[in-house]
């Protein structure tokens, strides 16, 4: 008992662990949160797209501003912001399909963030963090932006939860209630936008998109309604930063990608568990 | 009802002058569609009063649907307007449209009664979320439409007619006074299809008025005051012992009709739709 007990408060002698803790718990928990939404209207593409689309402007913020970490984090809200809008705009009217130019516009943004990146001579490494996350790099001033819009995230979707769903599960009855649609679809983009630039340094850009998808799927294999779905979802991420953090630990491994293997993992022994139950639910 | 015109007036200042008294509940005058240079709907003019039934017949890509959705004012005419109690769709809260069933996701987590409180979310305003007053008119909605004891079902487990009366239950309680139902009979057995018919028997009794597409020739002919006749103009609009005669039929469907004579009557046995199939008319 007491050696299990110290395994699990060795790492916590570092602050650093402490930090990396919290921050993947809170990222987690949000990301999963406005998951139900990516996952239930099938935006997983526009999630994944819109965290690459980040890049460009992370690069171009660590170019000119030296690599300060606040200041890289409102580059990344700016263009995030901006890549949301555009996606969005991009989604409605045009001959292409949305996926296309959801694809043409991600890879672009994710080739001029690399080609902007290169140009920095600790290029390796800097790629490396953005792509792959640097949670056990976050720092007290991360800390309070990830808090501040967290709640922020979470307030919203709590206040126009009724709106949110409505826009979601039937667009039709929420012209007929008369409900701004496109201002909630919109805010609903912004939302995620947010959450995955506060997540970011947790498991990087590429991997953004399992924080998003995988504990919300998760969750949706194993509940009936929809709130319960988001609490289990965050349930489920809040155990994978915990373990995949201590694995990364004592495994050596990269700590963002631990997290997002532990998700998956959780969801295929629900998804398995799920078929051999057949298919009842 | 009075405590709902009371509600109304409490909360929208100027409810009273969307309704014109005196005026029918609807009419569509010149309403013209057209997509990309195709011609969805030409022409359409008709006037209907508080408290009939009208159904919408016509071959597949007759239009039926487009012209649902621009009364409900999800779609936008190219020509022509639609006036509810002689004011623009755009402004009511009285129309409540009921999707084709295969337009729904029916893998969505939520409850029957979940889905018929989305009716009342109009309602409540932002910021505001169900109280008991509004779990109350849910549960007497699933009453009046005999599904009271499947409330927390998950709406995937409902068979085709369930759906049906969950999405009327959700049009009571929405308080809606002019009812749009897409294709309500399709893929119903019968029985299935009488407790429908009889629900809509109930609400005429409450002066709801009803419009809804169908491809069953002869139950628009039995269970309907009037009958729109429709293949992308207008061909007949009246009674449908006026409308069904061998002429107007012949220009609606054209060969895609079975016609079969018995002594000295021409019967139709029913139009050679595919049923589901997505998107129709």
């Amino acid at each position: 008992m007491g050696e299990i007990l110290g395994l699990l408060l060795d790492p916590l002698r570092y602050a650093f662990m402490v930090r990396g803790l919290i921050a993947a718990v809170v990222a987690g928990g949000l990301c999963a949160l406005v998951g139900t939404y990516v996952v239930l209207r099938g935006m997983a593409f526009f999630g994944d797209a819109l965290a690459h689309s980040i890049l460009p402007g992370l690069a171009l913020g660590y170019l000119l501003s030296g690599g300060s970490r606040a200041h890289l984090f409102w580059w990344g809200l700016g263009t995030a912001l901006l890549a949301a809008l555009v996606i969005g705009a991009l989604s409605r009217g045009g001959r292409l399909k949305e996926d296309t130019a959801i694809g043409i516009l991600f890879a672009g943004a994710m080739a001029l963030g690399v080609v902007l990146i290169s140009t920095s001579r600790s290029y390796a490494v800097d790629l490396t963090h953005l792509l792959f996350g640097d949670v056990l790099g976050v720092g007290e001033g991360d800390l309070i932006r990830l808090a501040i819009f967290a709640a922020l995230v979470v307030a919203l979707i709590f206040f126009f939860y009724k709106e949110f769903l409505v826009v979601s599960f039937d667009p039709v009855l929420a012209v007929t209630l008369r409900l701004p649609a496109a201002f909630f679809d919109h805010l609903l983009r912004v939302l995620i936008a947010v959450t995955v630039v506060v997540a970011l340094q947790t498991v990087g850009v590429a991997l953004m998109v399992a924080m998003l998808v995988t504990p919300a799927a998760t969750a949706y294999l194993m509940t009936r309604r929809l709130p319960a779905m988001m609490a289990l979802a965050v349930l489920l991420a809040v155990l994978s930063a915990v373990v995949g953090l201590y694995a990364s630990y004592y495994a050596g491994v990269a700590s963002g990608a631990a997290i997002v293997l532990t998700a998956t993992a959780l969801f295929l022994i629900v998804r398995l568990a799920h078929n051999g139950r057949g298919a009842s639910g | 009802m009075a405590l709902a015109n009371l509600w109304r007036k409490v909360t929208r200042p100027g409810w009273e002058a969307w309704h014109s008294p005196g005026l029918p509940i609807l009419e569509v005058s010149g309403v013209s569609m057209r997509y990309d240079g195709v011609v969805a709907l030409e022409d359409v003019s008709f006037t209907v009063e508080a408290g009939e039934r009208i159904a919408i017949v016509g071959p597949n890509g007759a239009g039926k649907s487009t012209l649902l959705k621009i009364i409900a004012g999800v779609l936008t005419p190219t020509a022509g307007s639609v006036r509810i109690y002689g004011h623009g769709p755009r402004g009511h809260l009285c129309i409540a449209y009921i999707p084709q069933r295969n337009q729904v996701d029916w893998n969505f987590p939520l409850t029957v009664a979940d889905v018929v409180m989305m009716g009342r979310v109009g309602k409540m305003g932002l910021f505001r979320h169900p109280g008991p007053r509004d779990w109350e008119i849910v549960r007497r909605a699933l009453e009046e439409v005999g599904i009271a004891e499947l409330a927390d079902r998950p709406i995937r487990a409902l068979s085709g007619g369930q759906q049906q009366r969950m999405f009327l239950a959700r049009a009571l309680a929405q308080e809606a006074e002019l009812l749009l139902m897409d294709e309500p009979f399709t893929g119903l057995d019968l029985p299935a299809q009488q407790g429908i018919l009889e629900i809509l028997e109930r609400l005429r009794r409450q002066g709801v008025t009803v419009l809804l597409t169908t491809h069953d020739l002869d139950q628009a002919a039995s269970y309907f005051d009037r009958v729109l006749l429709l293949n992308r103009r207008p061909i007949a609009f009246g009674p449908p012992e006026e409308v069904f005669t061998p002429q107007a039929l012949q220009a609606a469907y054209g060969g895609h009709l079975r016609l079969i004579r018995v002594g000295d009557e021409l019967i139709a046995v029913g139009d050679t739709c595919c049923e589901g199939g997505g998107g129709g008319g």
